[in-house]
């Protein structure tokens, strides 16, 4: 059994406003192995950009981390100092961030913008090994060599976006944070976008977690899947078991919304309207719109719970499988 | 009631985190209270020559001392700032006016209309407005009278709030709200009061004080020249007195200071007050309400 | 059969640049399409991003005018409108935007959206009429009033402000409501609520939907017939199970293949299917559009751009492919390929 490469321990990421701490995130434990795909999935309001920023501290006032840790190969990242953090962003972990297509410097050409993370943590590298270095990425990603001297605007989405996974996997880090990658994408280019992830991913071993609210992109693409709600972890567990057997109502219901392909049908969503965060429900989060909601539902808050090898849920209606 | 309380208290809290506005507010409160007050207290014929002893140094007969010609100062200033301030508001409501109704024209119904009005105002902001002013004001020379004082000034003050709003609805014409109201059955003019202005009204605000400040930075320079209606105990009218009688040279600071201070208040006034206007209308400088 | 809305033969192009670099971007080449009265139907239009289906958008609504070709509602030309006539088509013509937020003016509360149409259109005769006229629409929505009305916009959350557009969208019943994109901006736990919502619509009250998306699956759950857009033109279109489970038009068939299935068992192959470089070296000035990535590449698709090939009872093909098949005149669509009932 291979050691974890990451985990994260009771996170906790909160935001001040004037009426009170929003827990955005609140004590969310997983764990990620090398190699390994893991999704997490969630809608809005979940708390997965929170915590695809937390994870490489990069949470912005008025968001600030209450607590908890995150582990990278052993390496608390919440209590190194701010110099420690910055040798080990990119270098070891690095983050695909939403709209990732505009946070490239509309001014730089590309193969500046490539060489330029890696400069920083490789000060001693000389110009013309970075000059190969950054081919080698754009090949990797699929890319053609010229592009490395266009301008961000000369390409389209897909092309960014793998610019940006490009910058990426600069360094070789171990765990590749990638949130909503493909969401401004359209549907064809999305799929090839992946399938490079996908390729990447294995070449290089690397650990990807993907964050995102497509429930039909991760059974694609991840291996274990983790579903986020209301900033707490619902299920956990393998892609292939999750699907097959939800565990969790709300999974359930996730799993039952998207519409499909096969045949026509009711649309089906879920009832009611997500928590607000300032003021949750009492006890378990998603009762108010739980099929399955029980007394001790809306009174004790479920914690989250190994069922089965592999398998957690949080929710009152299952126990602790005794080990 | 309850909702009036929680209304004012949420304008109380706003209030705490944008303090510029506040300051700005309140130091222009203050010289209009100044003027107010001052008007009650002091009979303004004491701000005319001739009304005490003349070149008397500050007492407590003559709070402020007297001029060369026998008008009390501190009844100047009072008058004075009086007169400011009306310049100022007129002239700022008639170029904001002028600046309300061409830029929403030529930003909503775009065309020739748009590219006639905007190739005056640009040629127009090339012009020196001191320059032009005093040029007209030297013509008319004996008969300024503080109305065409206004109408002169206002009459270049009108191009930049025009560009500014019109710049504004360009960006917000194509929004998808103002569809919706087209779709819901607004013609041009209802969309235009109706949609587009309340939500510029921070920058209507902006423009008005703007106007203001232009307004009256350029009468006070027109009257430090001696351009301005020569029988009104103008503050700038009052500094080229103070000038021609050369009160610096006889010490007589409280000819000179006074009016000075007036209006560096009144400055620092209203650019903190447009800062802070600035606060609500750009919503990246804005912190949360 | 009366047409209410109707495309012709509508090319948009677009000139950008300055006095001496003028380009030229065709967003869209000769669409044909027509919604009938007594038929009321949902089609969806399907394309991706530079596909068009914005600008046919516009297009339909009057707010652009066709380059070539005509938009005609009821008859007349939708450029050439009086007030009157433009008054009603406002009323019976109506559209849903993509953006729950953007389409709420942020100075008033979410009441103003259902008041305005109301006065405008003269559909109450008192200020009670009117509130109860807008209480049951939203109810019939599903939504409460008392937790909806008198809202600011920032104060609800997207699903709400989407369903209050639908139900403004009732309030007017019109014959024709245009939804772009209805619910990319939305949660999809919510997605369900607001398409059965618009399925509602159109079976209690007859009215007919354009349902304007990227998305094909919901696309293919709402609509009846389908009309797929690639870079401007008319690619495949007809019944809608036709064009899903048997797509004959490789860029249909691209992105029914592109669609993440919710289906751990069933994975993207590294199949074919996402050819990036086309066998035909032919620089794309005429002939089809698809060429340069179609993997079925001949070359007559380099040379002209193939017309609509009627494969099926309610299906046409705009591929040589199927140059077997009879031609659609005049690339028109409507009474030979139309909806089942």
């Amino acid at each position: 059994m291979k050691a974890d490469i990451l985990q994260v321990r009771n996170l906790r990421v909160y935001y001040q406003t004037s009426l009170g701490p929003l827990k955005a995130v609140d004590g969310v434990t997983l764990s990620l192995k090398p190699g390994e795909r893991f999704g997490l999935v969630g809608e809005s309001g979940s708390g997965k950009s929170t915590l695809a920023l937390a994870l490489m501290r990069l949470t912005k006032p008025p968001g600030y981390i209450e607590g908890g840790q995150v582990l990278l190969d052993g390496l608390d990242l919440i209590k190194v100092s701010e110099n420690e953090i910055r040798k080990v962003r990119l270098a070891q972990i690095a983050l695909v961030p939403q709209g990732a297509m505009s946070s490239l410097n509309p001014v730089m050409r590309i193969k500046a913008q490539i060489i330029y993370g890696i400069r920083d943590h490789l000060k001693k590298m000389p110009g013309s090994a970075l000059e190969e270095r950054m081919h080698e990425l754009l090949a990797k990603v699929e890319l053609k060599p010229e592009m490395a001297n266009m301008f961000p605007h000369e390409l389209s989405g897909g092309m960014k976006q793998r610019v940006c996974l490009a910058i990426a996997i600069s360094l070789s880090p171990k765990v590749i944070v990638a949130d909503e990658p493909t969401s401004a994408l359209d549907v064809v280019v999305q799929k090839q976008v992946m399938l490079t992830v996908g390729q990447v991913q294995e070449s290089l071993g690397v650990s990807i977690l993907l964050v995102g609210h497509d429930m039909g992109l991760m059974a694609q693409f991840v291996e274990r899947i983790g579903v986020l709600y209301a900033g707490k972890l619902a299920e956990v567990g393998s892609v292939r078991e999750v699907f097959k057997e939800p565990l969790h109502p709300y999974t359930r219901l996730l799993i039952a919304c998207p519409p499909s392909l096969e045949e026509k049908g009711q649309f089906k969503g879920i009832p009611g309207l997500p928590p607000l965060l300032l003021n949750p429900p009492s006890g378990c989060v998603f009762h108010p719109r739980c099929p399955q909601t029980t007394s001790r539902c809306s009174v004790k808050i479920p914690s989250l719970k190994e069922v089965y090898p592999g398998r957690w849920v949080a929710c009152h209606l299952y126990t602790e499988v005794k080990r | 009631m309850k909702a009036l309380g929680k209304r004012l208290s949420r304008v109380g809290a706003y209030c705490r985190r944008n303090p510029k506005l506040v300051s700005g507010a309140s130091i222009i409160l203050t010289l209009v209270l100044f003027w107010l007050i001052g008007s009650l207290l002091l009979s303004p014929t004491r701000a005319q020559p001739i009304s005490g002893l003349p070149d008397q140094s500050p007492s407590l007969r003559y709070l402020l001392g007297t001029d060369n010609n026998g008008r009390e100062l501190l009844a100047v200033m009072v008058v004075g700032t009086g007169l400011t301030l009306r310049i100022g508001i007129l002239a700022g409501v008639i170029g904001l006016g002028i600046g309300i109704i061409l830029g929403f024209l030529s930003g909503y119904y775009g065309g020739l209309l748009d590219t006639v009005i905007k190739g005056i105002v640009d040629v127009l902001l090339t012009v020196p407005p001191l320059a032009v002013l005093v040029v007209i004001a030297a013509v008319i020379a004996g008969a300024m009278t503080l109305d065409s004082m206004i109408v002169i000034v206002a009459s270049l003050s009108w191009m930049l709030p025009t560009r500014t709003i019109r710049a504004q609805v360009l960006t917000m014409r194509e929004r998808a709200y103002i569809q919706v109201a087209k779709l819901s059955g607004m013609n041009g003019l209802e969309v235009i009061v109706k949609e587009l202005m309340p939500n510029l009204l921070p920058y209507l605000a902006a423009s008005f004080v703007g106007a203001t400040a232009a307004s009256i930075l350029a009468c006070i320079g027109l009257e430090a020249l001696g351009l301005g209606p020569q029988s009104l105990p103008t503050l700038g009218m009052t500094i080229f007195w103070a000038i021609s009688f050369s009160a610096m040279l006889r010490n007589m600071w409280w000819w000179w200071l006074p009016p000075i201070i007036i209006i560096a208040t009144l400055f620092v006034g209203l650019f903190l007050l447009t800062a802070g206007l600035d606060e609500i209308a750009n919503p990246r400088l804005r912190r949360k309400m | 059969m009366t047409v209410l809305l109707e495309a012709r033969n509508a090319t948009k192009v677009f000139s950008s640049g300055g006095f001496f670099k003028r380009k030229e971007t065709v967003a869209l080449e000769n669409v044909s399409l027509s919604i009938k009265e007594s038929s009321p139907s949902i089609t969806g239009v399907v394309g991706e991003t530079g596909s068009g289906k914005t600008t046919l958008a516009r297009l339909l609504l009057g707010f652009i005018a066709p380059t070539e070709g005509k938009v005609l509602y009821k008859g007349g030309d939708l450029q050439r409108m009086s007030r009157d006539e433009r008054l009603e088509f406002q009323r019976e013509v109506q559209v849903i935007f993509q953006d729950p937020f953007e389409v709420y003016n942020p100075f008033y509360k979410v009441d103003h959206v259902l008041t305005t149409p109301v006065a405008k259109f003269h559909l109450a005769r008192s200020k009670t009429q009117a509130r109860k006229l807008i209480e049951h629409a939203l109810q019939a929505i599903g939504l409460q009033p008392e937790e909806t009305l008198g809202r600011y916009p920032h104060q609800l959350s997207g699903g709400q402000r989407q369903r209050i557009m639908v139900a403004r969208a009732s309030l007017l019943k019109p014959r024709i409501i245009l939804a772009d994109e209805p619910v990319s901006m939305v949660d999809a736990s919510l997605r369900a609520t607001i398409l059965e919502n618009l399925r509602k619509l159109n079976q209690k009250f007859g009215i007919s939907l354009l349902y304007i998306t990227h998305d094909l699956t919901t696309a293919y759950q709402i609509s009846d017939n389908i009309i797929v857009l690639y870079q401007g033109s008319v690619v495949e279109v007809g019944d809608i199970e036709l064009v899903i489970k048997n797509p004959q038009h490789p860029y249909t068939q691209l992105l029914v293949a592109s669609i993440p299935v919710p289906d751990p068992d069933q994975r993207w192959g590294q199949d074919s299917a996402t050819v990036l470089v086309s066998k035909t070296p032919v620089k794309v000035n005429r002939g089809c559009k698809f060429v340069d990535r179609c993997p079925f590449g001949m070359p007559i698709c380099g040379k002209d751009p193939p017309p609509l090939f009627q494969t099926d009872g309610y299906r046409a093909v705009r591929c040589y492919l199927y140059k077997d098949a009879s031609v659609i005149a005049g690339n028109a669509i409507g009474k030979d390929v139309g909806p089942k009932r």
